[in-house]
């Protein structure tokens, strides 16, 4: 039998239904997959039991031929969901040992259509960094090294967890949120497919907040199609979420090798960053090349506010999480560290509770919003993310059906390499993922290559809002034409 | 605001006349089972904690679900005050840390309120009628409750509260006095009653007022304002006004300048005092809330609406005046209360006026008879141990001769005690009006006979017919019929 951490969801879904190995023998595989991998520091909590129980139930329900779409498939989940009895806690200090009675609608969603939970993964606390170095929990280390080094590698960030995760075959699909390229970042960084859908595809219900106008869930894994089956399932109009749409889930892995004849793909001209690598420039054109193979048709587009959209981002990102985090105060749930009285209370429990990205986000989105700094900040910030949606909404109103960026300026750094004395130069590893989230706009980062000292390179797609399908069929192009990267187990 | 000032309104200081202006925010409870952005239930009381759900209680990743019947409150409540409805409202975070506000924030409307402006008309009991004009209505969340007393060590903490939904209802500075202030209170309450929007309940804390008090010369620009926060009865209003204006009046007087600042009222000493200045005020840091679109009203939704309004007091009032002739006096009182007009609308009965019990007759009795003894007994009208069909009955009786009038202030007695049927209470207990006139002729011959010099005093002064004919009615216990000894009488002396 051959490795089952190693099959596509795709594949590993067929194999259950033609029974060549149960659920139960699936899951063993990657529990014991995960038990090898603790040095990458991946899974902040593991739940074998709770695996093994889901994937015994899903066993029954394949005998039954019940099954249902993820039926009897180990997923990893970001510590950002709510799971109900499983604790749950952003990777923050301040959440320590929070277990949610509640479950999030998007990890509801797959457990309804029987995947099975083997725990929660890593990600900078709150969702805040490039690099998954801020969790509470400790960083995690990426499956990939720089040929011929040692030198412990970032997998990116937020989802740096599950970007791991998947790359390192300890599940077949995992979940992340992705307000400023949380998802599309790491999986480039580890040379896998993270899909961020349209703002409100998927319900932000369940899910712990960072900025409420951007944040959305999306699906990582290892191929373009596993993402599609994935999206489908955590997909669902929400009552309980006001901005989740009212839209039917397409059935999106139909999209897989369907025709692009005719697409015509916008290159932005800003998206050519002065000092970008060579090996970036070469792997955009040689997607582009790809693409056009496929029939499509490869336009030269501008979109002249890209260069505000980093500022912009991060004063609306934090202007959104202070007040989010506001919540997270000592009275109800979560760390409390007591004071002579209750404002003494609040500034032990939150000096304590959250780390340092974390407290200079709080005092950024603090400062923007305050009297007298408004408008100079947060609403031209807004009127700012207007003028960056119009820059895409001419474009796709032009005919232009999808955009190919580079997915990052870099391949991945190393642990404590970015950021440590100026936060900007973390904070631009975003610089071609913000403006997909300013817009609420679909995003797809795919696995284009490898740069000169092997590690994975990906390429970004942007969508039209609520045309994920286009990604998939795009991706899929992409995909068939660079191959697949996986990085050599060191870790086992 | 700029009008000239209204000299019965000033104050008289020790250095001359001043002119007091407020304004007032009202925050009234919006009626509904459920709260603004949560499924938890809105009943008052209830141990501690009881109502409370998960967005309550902002446990992570919860979110606000506008709850629809709210919105259609406040939309009614707009109406009602001939205010503009806005198409397009937003929802906007207020930031301030309190254990009672869970989120860290309020939800409320900040800069695009769901209700602009309006007018409330409000008739003085000295005739004059002042028209205050509402600058906005707006929804917003209340916060929970902290209880301080319970425990030594500790505050605890009551999220009963948190999240239910109220109305701020914030009016231009157009009162003059804390009699207009308590006017317009009362105007508006009644109008939120009748509405159905709000109960009204201001021992609950359903309906509580901030005022914002000033005080100027007549003529002059506005005074630095002083804002007391959360009044919660009629009576306080008057009370804090009045002292808040005569304090600001005294300071200025001996030379001092009033500060922008926020008040307490205090009901035991009747007096208000300093709570925070503008410099401790909160930077709030509104901002559109992103976990909810802005609120879109479509005018359909809004004429169904307006469609099913009730009639408003204003309304009423003018047809009671047109339809049942009744003076603004009485008309103004029956139309106090939405049940107590209700009450006096059964009690007439009938759809024409053919059909229908006498008007000015009915209102009397409401607002004497049955407010009065109501009032006695502290009841509310609904509770009235008399109800309309019954005072209907005793109506009827006096109209078609059955009972006198003072007979049946006995009935209704009886009715109040004990219940049951008039009819059958004056049939069992004797108490019909006697108009046998052969009886009747009988009594009136022994009572002139008895006294010949009354009979020659009533035939030069006709008025003095009334006194034989309290002996009369004395003589048959009150049941003689009044009209009936009246023509014997003048036909026996004479007159």
């Amino acid at each position: 039998m051959t490795d089952l951490t190693s099959l596509t969801l795709a594949q590993a879904r067929d194999a259950l239904r033609t029974k060549e190995f149960s659920a139960a023998e699936l899951t063993e595989a990657h529990l014991g997959a995960m038990a090898k991998a603790r040095a990458l520091n991946a899974f902040v909590l593991e739940t074998p039991e709770r695996a093994l129980q889901m994937a015994k139930a899903s066993d029954a329900r394949l005998a039954k031929g019940d099954a249902g779409p993820l039926e009897g498939l180990p997923l990893g989940i970001k510590d950002l969901f709510c799971t109900a009895g499983v604790r749950t806690t952003a990777c923050s200090h301040i959440l320590d040992n929070f277990v949610p009675p509640y479950e999030s609608t998007v990890t509801a969603n797959l457990w309804r259509d029987g995947a099975v939970l083997l725990g929660k993964l890593n990600n900078d606390e709150f969702a805040m960094g490039s690099s998954n170095e801020t969790s509470y929990f400790g960083p995690v280390i990426s499956p990939w090294r720089r040929h011929g080094s040692n030198a412990k590698l970032v997998p990116g960030g937020s989802s740096g967890g599950a970007a791991a995760a998947v790359a390192a075959n300890l599940c077949l699909g995992a979940t992340g949120t992705d307000t400023g390229g949380s998802i599309r970042q790491p999986a480039a960084f580890c040379g896998v497919v993270g899909l961020k859908p349209t703002y409100g595809r998927c319900s932000r219900w369940g899910i712990v907040a960072f900025a409420s106008s951007l944040d959305q869930a999306g699906p990582f894994a290892r191929t373009v199609r596993d993402c599609a089956i994935l999206l489908r399932s955590m997909a669902s109009p929400d009552a309980k979420d006001t901005t989740c749409i009212d839209l039917p889930v397409p059935d999106y892995e139909k999209a897989i090798g369907a025709s692009v004849k005719g697409m015509r793909i916008g290159i932005p001209k800003e998206y050519r960053m002065p000092g970008m690598a060579a090996e970036i420039e070469a792997l955009w054109q040689r997607g582009a090349q790809w693409l056009k193979e496929a029939g499509a048709e490869p336009i030269d587009i501008s979109l002249p506010m890209t260069k505000y959209a980093l500022p912009a981002y991060y004063i609306v990102a934090p202007a959104e999480a202070s007040s989010n985090l506001a919540r997270y105060d000592g009275v109800r749930y979560g760390l409390r560290v007591g004071g002579r009285d209750v404002v003494a209370m609040y500034e032990n429990t939150r000096a304590a509770g959250f780390g340092k990205e974390v407290r200079r986000r709080i005092m950024i989105g603090t400062y923007v919003l305050s009297a007298g700094y408004y408008d100079a900040y947060y609403l031209r910030a807004q009127k700012v993310r207007t003028l960056i949606k119009r820059d895409f909404e001419e474009c796709f109103a032009k005919g232009i059906n999808a955009i190919l960026t580079p997915a990052t300026p870099s391949a991945a750094f190393a642990l404590g390499e970015k950021g440590g004395a100026d936060p900007i130069e973390m904070y631009l590893n975003d610089v071609f993922t913000v403006t997909v989230n300013m817009a609420g706009l679909p995003g797809i980062a795919v696995p284009a290559g490898l740069d000169a000292q092997g590690l994975p390179l990906g390429l970004q797609l942007i969508g039209r809002p609520f045309e994920e399908e286009t990604l998939f069929a795009l991706g899929h192009i992409i995909e068939q034409a660079a191959g697949q990267f996986r990085p050599r187990p060191w870790w086992n | 605001m700029d009008a000239p000032a209204r000299k019965s309104k000033l104050i008289r200081g020790a250095t001359g006349d001043w002119e007091v202006i407020i304004g007032m925010e009202v925050h009234a409870q919006v009626a509904s089972r459920a709260k603004l952005f949560s499924g938890a239930s809105t009943e008052f009381g209830g141990e501690a904690n009881t109502h409370v759900s998960l967005v309550d209680a902002a446990m992570p990743g919860m979110l606000p679900v506008i709850n629809a019947e709210c919105v259609r409150q406040a939309v009614r409540t707009g109406l009602g005050l001939n205010a503009k409805i806005n198409p397009r409202s937003v929802f906007d975070r207020k930031n301030y840390f309190y254990p009672d506000l869970p989120q860290g924030y309020q939800i409320s409307q900040y800069k695009s309120p769901i209700v602009g402006e309006g007018e409330v008309i409000v008739d003085m009991p000295d005739g004059e009628t002042v028209r205050v004009g509402i600058e906005r209505l707006h929804l917003e969340q209340d916060a929970g409750k902290s209880l301080h007393e319970q425990n030594p060590t500790m505050s605890l903490v009551d999220l009963n509260r948190a999240g239910v939904a109220l109305m701020e209802i914030v009016s231009k500075p157009d009162l003059r006095s804390a009699e207009e202030a308590k006017a317009f209170v009362a105007k508006l309450r009644n109008v939120l009653r009748y509405l159905g929007t709000c109960d009204g309940d201001m021992e609950k804390g359903n309906l509580r007022a901030d005022i914002n008090v000033s005080v100027r010369r007549p003529g002059e620009p506005l005074g630095t304002r002083c804002e007391i926060k959360n009044v919660n009865s009629i009576r306080f209003i008057g009370q804090a006004i009045e002292h808040e204006a005569r304090r600001q009046i005294e300071v200025i007087e001996d030379g001092g300048a009033i500060e922008q600042e926020t008040r307490l009222f205090d009901p035991a000493k009747g007096e208000t005092r300093s709570m925070r200045t503008k410099e401790e005020a909160h930077d709030y840091r509104y901002f559109p809330d992103p976990d909810l679109l802005p609120l879109e009203l479509s005018p359909a939704l809004v004429a169904e609406l307006k469609a099913h309004l009730p009639e408003l007091p204003d309304a009423k009032k003018a047809r009671f005046m047109r339809d049942y002739a009744l003076t603004a006096y009485d008309a103004d009182v029956l139309v106090a209360e939405r049940e107590t007009a209700e009450y006096f609308e059964t009690l007439l009965g009938g759809s024409g006026t053919a059909q229908r019990r006498d008007p000015k007759l009915a209102a009397n009795w409401v607002i004497n008879e049955l407010a009065g003894r109501l009032n006695r007994e502290g009841k509310d009208i609904t509770a009235a141990p008399v109800s309309a069909a019954q005072l209907g009955t005793i109506l009827d009786l006096i109209g078609d001769g059955t009972i006198s009038g003072k007979i049946a202030k006995d009935v209704f007695e009886i009715v109040w005690t004990e219940g049951g049927d008039p009819r059958v209470i004056v049939e069992q207990r004797g108490l019909k009006q006697v108009t046998d006139v052969a009886a009747l002729e009988k009594l009136v011959a022994a009572i002139v006979a008895q006294h010949p010099d009354k009979v020659a005093d009533a035939r030069t002064n006709p008025k003095a017919i009334g006194w034989f004919v309290g002996q009369v009615m004395k003589a048959s216990g009150g049941k003689a019929n009044p009209q009936a000894v009246n023509d014997l009488l003048k036909q026996k002396i004479g007159i």
